[in-house]
């Protein structure tokens, strides 16, 4: 080797050494809790202190994830059919998924939402949306089951929802595409003054969590974004994020970034319900579904609804302001004390944020700088509570704690930062890997938050986990805030994409969790509750098998009489009265997903035979040592057999 | 610092008089089994159940303890035959009332820590389901098992 090559070789084991040298620099700049292990070790047997609901984004599902393991306990399936229990495949869950546009497999769910009462989380219930065809979801935290699903009509991506008010007296939703109002035909550059935003109020039944629309307020085109609402001295009003105040239908990125500011829309629903009252609101057509379990059959119901109460602005004074927010702002988040409104001003590196009662102040002055199409647009400096400057690149969205600091996630900058209210200093940051979208505080967007953790839910992964080929599970990193500074401690990974989440102490939950279904309270009409009850039906070319299960056989578990071209559903009752002790069933050639029936519960799988011949059944969930032979025949003959039906089991 | 204590007296008589004592607690504890042994006591089995005042049948009782097991424990029971677990004709000769109701209601622990119980699981092999039934309920059961063997002949041996 020569001189030359030799040097060559140094340079270049220099320039590699160097380059490690760098990326490890970077990656040990987090700061890493010496005792990271201990304050994030649960023990064998043991369990985690807070549950966490995360969104799983375009999963269109939830997972339950216990802080601070970070272990997934289970997903909750929402919108989308889930294979692994038959949700959204079995006769009772499929009307759960019926809207207006027909029975849809899949949505996309941003925003869990914890049920309130004098807005401290409560424990009952969690709501999420689905984005792509307007929903709201309610899941009983009794048994982690989606219970109902209600469509939001004259709405075009349902994102700045669920959010409650402090009693969940009302969920809010809102139009992040507008659309034309009513929907009809007309050219797509003929947005400006043509397409509409709607601003949704869905009532929740106190006791049941029941919800209805109960008003719809008609708003100007924009992007409304996110949303919360306000508490304590601001309870009565609700807070939305919007963009493309520009009005543009076509390259956004450019053409909706042109101003400066855009708009944090302020809406007083408590004078909503006065002008409602009073005779303002307008009975208008819309269709839109609403699907809900029946508690004690286990059976969804699917109705479409034909008619919603709109509100426009011109008819109620009062009703709704714009705060000008810079700059395309993408979350509004409201402290403990209601004070506060903290929009994440995307496009700004200034933090602005609102005072309440400066609000309330203005409007009262009329300290008005114009309208846009008749909604009073404030000045910008009389509603102003202070600026945290320089803040970050990116900031999206808003945590609290109880001792009146904020944490804001930055996008661009992957980092969170922590600042204080009132004097506007920033007083931490820590870097988050890698492009943090939502955070959560246990508590953390309501008037009590747990001051434990914050937890970065990341939109990029790269480098965290080992590789696995081009898609990768999105990263969620649990940080410390229970001392001065924010201490990382975890990195793992979620399903879907962690949209949002939100965390409660365990006993909240915990304690109200069912283990069974009292076999004695069930009402499906299907249902066979001992094996007496357990026969073979004709009805026309449906056949109904009334089947039982418990370990470790089917009764009957011997079908004969079946012929080509019948519809078989099979209603199998879990007999079992003890907890997880589910049994499965599935049979050959079945076009859907096996069904998980738990104890005392009845599902009901359909099958279409397509040959003649005999034909296994089994349990799918491995339920005792003879769950080998928790098995069954059914024998299909030929379209003109004339084989009478019979059913037997053991002999 | 710490150099071995020297031989201690006292606490060698110690060890003795607590390994005599042990030995004859032990004899005091299987008395009872050798009782059961030769069929004088039947098991209590393991459970909530320690003892059960037995009267004459209540007719009231038995039609709830039907109920009851025609609806949850029918799908594994027969009377006169086997069939997931075992018949349940005489069941109140064989068992203790304790030792019925701890099965039906603590059947989990049974299996594992009672003999009777053990021995039952390693011959059918499918555990015994815990129905989630009450103290109440099982009682009644009891009461519906007590009318059955009642109205059964004699066995003659």
């Amino acid at each position: 080797m020569s001189k030359a090559s030799w040097l060559r070789l140094i340079v270049a084991a220099l320039v590699i050494t160097l380059g490690v040298v760098v990326v490890q620099a970077q990656r040990t700049q987090v700061r890493v809790a010496d005792d990271a292990a201990e304050h994030t070790h649960v023990a064998p047997g043991e369990h985690d202190d807070f549950y966490a609901f995360l969104s799983g984004g375009y999963s269109g599902q939830i997972s339950v994830v216990g802080l601070p393991s970070g272990r997934t306990l289970r997903t909750i399936p929402v919108f989308s059919q889930w294979a692994e229990n038959g949700y959204g495949y079995t006769e009772e869950t499929k009307p759960l998924l019926m809207t207006s546009q027909g029975f849809l497999a899949w949505d996309d769910s941003h925003h869990s939402q914890l049920s309130q009462t004098d807005g401290v989380t409560d424990g009952r219930w969690v709501f999420i949306n689905g984005n792509n065809t307007p929903r709201i979801a309610r899941i009983d935290l009794s048994t982690f089951e989606t219970k109902e699903i209600i469509e939001i009509p004259n709405t075009g991506g349902n994102h700045a929802s669920p959010f409650t008010t402090e009693n969940s007296e009302y969920l809010v939703s809102a139009t992040r595409f507008s659309i034309p109002y009513p929907q009809q035909d007309i050219p797509i550059a003929d947005y400006e003054g043509n397409f509409k935003g709607m601003i949704s109020f869905i009532a929740v039944e106190p006791d049941t969590g029941e919800m209805s629309v109960d008003f719809q307020l008609l708003m100007p085109g924009f992007d409304y974004d996110v949303s919360h609402c306000g508490r304590g001295p601001s309870h009565g009003w609700c807070f939305f994020s919007s963009y493309n105040t520009e009005e543009a239908h076509t390259l956004l990125e450019v053409n909706a970034s042109q101003r400066d500011k855009d708009f944090v829309a302020a809406v007083n629903w408590q004078r909503a319900n006065e002008c409602l009252a009073d005779g303002a609101g307008e009975s208008v057509a819309a269709r839109y579904a609403h699907n809900m379990i029946d508690e004690s059959s286990g059976i969804a119901s699917h109705e479409m609804l034909e008619e919603v109460t709109l509100l426009t602005p011109e008819a109620c004074s009062g009703v709704v302001y714009f705060l000008p927010t810079p700059k395309s702002p993408h979350g509004v988040d409201v402290d403990p004390s209601g004070e506060y409104i903290v929009p994440g001003g995307k496009l700004s590196a200034t933090i602005a944020v609102h005072s309440f009662s400066r609000m309330l102040e203005a409007i009262e002055n009329g300290a008005v700088s114009g309208d846009a199409y008749g909604v009073p647009i404030l000045e910008f400096e009389s509603v102003l509570a202070g600026e945290v400057e320089r803040a970050c690149l990116g900031p999206l969205h808003n945590e609290f704690d109880t001792k009146g600091n904020v944490y804001t996630s930055c996008f661009l900058t992957s980092e969170i930062i922590k600042w204080k209210l009132g004097t506007w200093e920033i007083v931490d940051r820590i870097p988050t890997f890698y492009s943090i979208g939502h955070l959560l505080v246990p508590g953390g967007d309501s008037a009590q938050p747990w001051d434990t953790y914050v937890v970065a839910l990341n939109k990029i992964t790269k480098d965290r986990y080992l590789p696995t080929g081009p898609e990768l599970a999105h990263s969620a990193q649990l940080i410390d805030i229970s001392g001065d500074r924010m201490q990382m401690l975890l990195d793992f990974p979620t399903q879907g994409e962690p949209h949002y989440g939100q965390a409660l102490p365990a006993e909240l939950v915990s304690e109200n969790s069912l283990r069974i279904f009292p076999l004695a309270e069930n009402t499906h009409p299907f249902a066979a509750k001992t094996e007496d009850e357990t026969r073979v039906e004709r009805d026309g070319s449906d056949v109904h098998v009334y089947m039982t299960a418990i370990r470790s056989h089917f009764a009957p578990d011997v079908i004969e009489g079946v012929k080509l071209g019948d519809t078989v559903y099979f209603h199998v009752t879990n007999l079992e009265q003890d907890w997880d002790i589910p049994h499965g069933f599935a049979t050959y050639g079945m076009e859907g997903a096996n069904a998980l029936i738990m104890p005392g519960q009845t599902l009901t799988v359909k099958w279409t035979p397509q040959d003649v011949g005999v034909f296994p059944f089994y349990c799918t969930d491995f339920c005792s040592a003879l769950h080998q032979e928790m098995q069954g025949y059914i024998r299909v003959s030929p379209a003109d057999s004339d084989l009478a039906l019979s059913w037997s089991v053991g002999e | 610092m710490n150099a071995p204590p020297p031989f201690n007296f006292a606490g060698r008589m110690l060890l003795v008089t607590v390994a005599t004592v042990s030995f004859l607690a032990l004899l005091l504890l299987l008395v009872p089994a050798l009782a059961q042994d030769e069929g004088e006591a039947l098991s209590k089995g393991i459970g909530p159940i320690e003892s059960v005042e037995l009267g004459p049948i209540d007719e009231t009782l038995v039609a709830a303890g039907k109920e009851t097991f025609e609806l949850l424990c029918t799908a594994c029971h027969k009377f006169e035959e086997r069939y997931v677990g075992p018949p349940l004709h005489r069941v109140t000769e064989r068992r203790s009332p304790e030792w019925i109701m701890n099965m039906i209601l603590n059947p989990t622990q049974m299996a594992m820590e009672d003999p009777i119980a053990f021995d039952l699981l390693a011959e059918y092999m499918t555990p015994m389901a815990d129905q989630s039934v009450t103290e109440e309920q099982a009682r009644a059961i009891l009461e519906y098992f007590r009318s059955i063997d009642a109205e059964l002949p004699d066995e003659t041996p």
